[in-house]
This record gives C-alpha cells, structure tokens and sequence, in this order.
C-alpha cells in the first residue's frame, strides 16, 4: 500500500467519515480512496470547488460531529490558512494532511519538498500554537493519521500531518490493525444537558486542562460559534483582556501539553557526541549516513522528528548541553535548523536541499565527517561565533 | 404626547439572544427586518428549533448568527456556504440556514454560492443585497450597480453589478427569489417555503444601508428607500431573468417574486452497498 492510500486507510480506521478535498497532486490519492470507500462506509466524500471551500466544509462536519478531514500539498494548503485559523479559534478539530511538494508556487508537482514546515507552523495570521507530525513510512502514515484525529479530539484542535511527495507515493507494506486495537480517543463532550433557560459554556475551559468540552450542532445547547474574540459563552467580546486571556488559553492548551504530543525517535544516540536531526523521507537517507558514520568509528545519533509541532524545545535544548555538534538535514533551506539553533544557542551544520529528490545519504556522510573533523572549529559547541557550515544536498 | 411602554416580553423572545441586544445596527438599517422574517419562519416552520443552525460569513448582515438563539455559527469572510455544506451533510436532519450580505455571498464568496447552487446542496441562503460592503463604511462589490458612489468608487462605480437572480438561475439553482425588506409577509412565507422544498434555495433581500449606500446615492433615509420599495416594485411574471438587474437611482421598475422553482435531486452523498 502506498503512503496516500495509506492515510485514507488510517482515517477510516479513526472512525473519519467525512472528507472535503479538491485535487492536487501528490496528495490526490487520498480524495481518491476516499471516494471510492466512503460510500460503503455510510460516510461523506464531497470534491469541494477549492481548498477555502474544503477547509470550510470540513469546519462545518466537525462542528456537527464528524471526524473530518482534508488532504492537500502546499499551494492547497497556503489556501487553507485563513480558516485553519478559523479552526484554532473555534476550537474545531479536524485534521489536514500536506504531502509536501517541491515550493515556492506550483514548484514541482510531482516531485517531494519539506519546504512547508514553517508555513504549518506560522501560515495563518496571529498568535496560535499547532501539533504536526511528519511521517517517514507508510505504516507511519497510517498510525500518526490515527493520532492525528487523537489528538486533534483530545486538544479540541485542527492537527496537521506534514507528508512528502517520496512517503506519499512510496509502497511498503502496511499492517492495519484489528478495529479493537486502533486507539479512539473521546471528544470531550459537555457532561451536562443543555441549560432550560440561559447560555451553555461552550468555551469554558476545564480548568485541569484548559480545554472545553465541545457541544455539537443539533444537540440543544444553543451555542455560538464565532471567529470573533470571545468570551466563555462564545458571545464576541471586543475587550483587550478576554483577547489576551483567549489567545493564551488557545496556545497554553497545547504548549502545557507539549510533552504529551511530542512523539520522536532516537537512533544510536546513547553513546553520541554528535547528532544529525531530521524528519519525513530526509530521515531515512539521515539513518543510512548515520550508520555509515558509525561503521568508521565516528560517534553519531539521529533524532528523528516524528512529530514537527510543538518543536521538542526541552530535548535540543538538553542535547545541546551535551552534544559536540548538530547535522540538520532536511529538503528546504534551514527551516528546522533554524529552530535547532533557537534551541542550543549557537550554529548547527545544515544539509539542504530546496526539493525535488531526496537528500542522498552520502551527502549527509560528508557533513557528518565534516563535523566530527570540526568538533572544536565553527559550528561547534566549543567555537561559540563562527556561523554552521551548509552543504547543499 | 404618547409615551412609550416598556414590555416586559417579545414574541421573539424564545428565539433571539435578549442578552445580546442591543444589536449592532444603524437607525433605518433593514437588517433587523430581515431577521425577524427568518426569526418567525423558524418559529412557524413546525421543525424543532434545536434542528435549526444558522451559518454566517463576516459583514453587518453576518452579525445575525450572534443574535439568533439557535445553534449559531459566525465564520470567515466568503466561507459560510461550505461550512454550511459540511455540516449539512454531516448531520442531514439539521435545517442550515446562510444567513449573509451581499459582498460575502457573491463577491469573496462567489465561487462558493455558484457551486452550492450547481450542486443543488440542502441549505437556504438568504442574501440581503444592500449593493455595498456596510460593515467597512460602504464600499463597492459586486450589487453596487454601474456609476453609483462608493469610498472606493467615488467618482462612480466604473463596474457592471451582478443580477443575482440571473446569476444563481444560470448556475442551476433549484430555487431563487428576491423581496425587500418591505416585503415582510412574502419573505417570511418564501423562507417558509424553502424550508419544505429540499435542495438549495437562494432568496435574495434588497434592502436599505442608509449608512454605506443610501447617504451618498441620494438615498440618505432607510424609510426613504422603503417608500422607494413601495413605489417601485413589480411582482415579476414573465419578465426574462436577464432583466432584473437593479439601480435604485433610475426611475424603473424593480422585479420581486419567485423566479425560479424547480424540481431537481438535491445533493445526497453517495452511498453503495458493500
Ligand atoms: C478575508 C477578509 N477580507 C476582508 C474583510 C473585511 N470585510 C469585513 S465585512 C466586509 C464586507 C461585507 O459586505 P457584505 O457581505 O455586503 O455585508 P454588509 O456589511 O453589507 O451586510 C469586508 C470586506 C474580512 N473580514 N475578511
Ligand atoms: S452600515 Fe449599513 S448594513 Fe451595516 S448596520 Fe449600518 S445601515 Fe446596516
Ligand atoms: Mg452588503
């Protein structure tokens, strides 16, 4: 099974029963599949007329109860913006995949990028928080599209899995579990009817966790729902405390939580000194070179990012006290580099590459020897100005 | 000199958010008598209120989700009608009613309404034409007709307006109309109407923004332009869509009625067994 078909098979598995899409290449498959196994399941598929529409459509199912989803690649996404914000306000879950192409503009269809790492992040207008994973594997596709919908539910969030055209399109064997086994997590549902007389709390967080429990359309409780800045009722309340009260609640929901929806991996990193960072399909090439590194002696980990969003601050942070040097390889110009370095305070070696193929291992081998040979030059923990070296990959 | 009475109750009182009032609405904006049409359609409409959802985009006319007492969304401009389409068909019992101006509708909207219309989907809007953007102080869109003043128009529009009605015909809508604010008991019974007949329904509502449109096209009182309503207003039979463009500024007949009610399947997902 592919990687796309893969997906659609992992929503399904999340009891998804509602997909709102429009075409575009390499996330079609999925739309596809849904197509073709939502009318035998009793759910909807509707080809939305474009990604505003899509979003929008998949907001609305959300609301009335659905688990519902949207899939699509950059060009898609930079249109889904304005109401994933939409989503983070009203507090919808819902999740959108991005299988990553080759960017800026319409780049390269059919070929992979990483390129939307920080649009995920910081696409839409304002201050919110936002949970991504970035799947290496097809089986991965399939089990971080499950916690996608877990943890879109449990944060009352949209959550977003970043995807590349190589995992898309890439066929592995995938192991679908029983039903019984698939992990569901509840949306928190109001605990009580709906009030006789006055207004249900629609965005009264629970205190113990900053989230509110989600009343859906249809139910009786009479609720608002609005872009708006707003208070507990959900009523629009054009105060600059409710808003500053609101927009930290939203953020603080997920970053309190970071260490819950943080998933990573790490390989040979228990006697490292060094250590190469990477995610998605770049990952796997990182492996091979860190393997490689390994077999000539040189003490290298990788840190696989399995999930993008929150970026694991604690952990780089942690390694940077301990590691000689960071190898961040990825299909875009510096974007998790960029976070990395945030993270340990001073330059890492990036291996780069705008998109298009994947990043060979044998070009982050060089990086890593680079390093290794480094390790008290530029880009080391003992040098403390000197700018990372990049290797264009 | 008469005194006003306060009551203490509004027939509408189980249907619109008391706490909410007062609403955001200039004196002589026909809003107000638009919602109270669809206020008491709901009420009259025999479907219990807990299955009726009102979606709004963002305008002076999207405001009206807040104020009704139902389940009610406010969402982003342009994107009401496929919020509204997703939760349709994710929860087919619900009545989902659009409730949204004329720039959200057709403008930032437009490619929304004409697919919605084309693919007959289960949801009523109701579009209430003041031929301007009211919230952001009277703009030009799409409804504001050719050399009419607007902020950004104000040596006259220099662009041809939508004819609505023609518009939503030729996308295929299943069912169009257009009343004004004048036209209350109409509107209330087409809204009705609409609520029984399944599919897509468009019911346009030209009505008065003294503030945006009315002050700067000689038109400076909403009672002015109700008595313009009054005056003017034709029932349409047998008047080819194509003529019922609008320009409140010329002495001509403005065409009201049902356009266009016709029998098509409305949007169902598909469904096969196994
Ligand atoms: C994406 C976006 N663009 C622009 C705006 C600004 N805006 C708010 S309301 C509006 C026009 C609304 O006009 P209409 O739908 O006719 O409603 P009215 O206020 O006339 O009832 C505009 C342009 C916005 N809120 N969002
Ligand atoms: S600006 Fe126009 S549409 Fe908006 S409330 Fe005032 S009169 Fe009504
Ligand atoms: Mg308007």
């Amino acid at each position: 099974m592919h990687g796309d078909e893969a997906c659609a098979e992992g929503a399904i598995a999340a009891g998804c029963r509602f997909f709102g899409g429009y075409p575009i290449t390499p996330s079609t498959e999925i739309a596809e599949r849904f197509a073709q196994r939502m009318p035998e399941l009793g759910g909807v598929f509707i080809q939305m007329e474009d990604e505003l529409g899509s979003i929008a459509a998949v907001l609305g199912a959300s609301a009335a109860g659905a688990r519902a989803m949207t899939a699509t690649s950059g060009p898609g996404l930079s249109l889904m913006l304005e109401n994933l914000g939409l989503g983070v306000m009203l507090e919808l879950p819902c999740v959108i995949v991005d299988i990553q192409r080759g960017s800026p503009s319409t780049g390269l269809p059919t070929m992979a990028g990483q390129s939307d790492v920080m649009q995920a992040r910081w696409g839409s207008h304002g201050d919110y928080s936002i949970i991504a994973y970035a799947p290496w594997s097809p089986q991965e596709v399939f089990d971080l599209t499950v916690l996608c919908f877990n943890m879109a539910d449990r944060y009352r969030t949209p959550v977003l899995l970043l995807g590349d055209e190589v995992i898309g399109h890439m066929v592995e064997r995938v192991v679908i579990p029983p039903v019984e086994e698939i992990p569901h997590w509840e949306r928190k549902h109001p605990g009580v009817p709906p009030p006789a007389t006055g207004v249900y709390r629609s965005f009264e967080p629970d205190p113990e966790d900053l989230i509110p429990p989600l009343p859906h359309a249809g139910e009786g409780y009479r609720v608002h729902f609005t872009g708006l800045t707003h208070d507990e009722r959900g009523y629009p309340d054009m105060s600059a405390d409710t808003h500053h009260a609101l927009v930290t609640r939203l953020n603080a929901k997920i970053q309190s939580h970071a260490e819950e929806i943080i998933r990573l991996e790490e390989y040979f990193m228990d006697d490292a000194r060094l250590v190469v960072v990477s995610f998605g399909c770049t990952a796997r090439s990182a492996r091979r070179a860190v393997r490689e590194a390994r077999a000539q002696g040189i003490p290298v980990g990788l840190l696989r990012l399995v999930s993008l969003w929150p970026f694991p601050e604690a952990v780089v942070r942690e390694l940077g006290q301990r590691m000689d040097a960071f190898i961040v390889a990825e299909m875009n110009l510096g974007q998790v580099r960029l976070e990395v370095e945030r993270c340990i305070g001073r330059p890492a070696w990036g291996v780069h590459h705008a998109g298009g193929e994947m990043i060979h291992p044998e070009k982050i081998l060089t990086a890593i020897i680079a390093a290794a040979k480094n390790v008290g030059a530029p880009g080391s923990r003992k040098a403390s100005s000197a700018g990372g070296v990049q290797i264009s990959g | 000199m008469t005194q006003a009475t306060v009551v203490d109750t509004h027939p509408l009182d189980t249907i619109l958010r008391a706490d909410r009032m007062p609403h955001i609405f200039c004196p002589g904006c026909s809003i107000g008598i638009v919602m109270r049409c669809y206020a008491q359609a709901v009420l009259e409409s025999g479907i219990p209120l807990q299955q009726h959802v009102v979606v709004s985009g963002i305008g002076c006319t999207g405001r009206v989700a807040g104020y009704m007492d139902l389940d009610s969304y406010h969402t982003t401009h342009g994107r009401a009608i496929p919020f509204a389409t997703g939760m349709k068909l994710a929860n087919p019992n619900l009545m989902v009613t659009v409730f949204s101006g004329d720039g959200d509708l057709s403008a930032i909207g437009g490619n929304h309404l004409i697919h919605a219309a084309r693919r007959n989907v289960d949801v009523k809007v109701i579009c209430v034409n003041n031929f301007n953007y009211g919230m952001t102080g009277g703009q030009c869109g799409p409804t504001t007709p050719l050399g009419a003043v607007a902020t950004t128009a104000p040596y006259g529009n220099p662009e041809q307006p939508f004819n609505l009605p023609y518009l939503l015909a030729a996308a295929g809508a299943g069912y169009v109309s257009r009343w004004t604010s004048l036209h209350v008991r109409q509107l209330k019974q087409d809204i009705l109407h609409s609520f029984v007949r399944p599919g897509f329904a468009f019911i346009e509502v030209l009505s008065a923004c003294p503030v945006g449109f009315g002050k700067s096209n000689n038109i400076p009182d909403g009672l002015e332009e109700m008595q313009l309503y009054r005056e003017r207003c034709v029932l349409a039979r047998g008047v080819p869509l194509e003529n019922l463009s609008i320009d409140l500024r010329e002495n001509r007949p403005i065409y009201v009625g049902n356009f266009i009610d016709r029998d098509l399947p409305a949007y169902k997902p598909v469904t096969r067994v196994g």
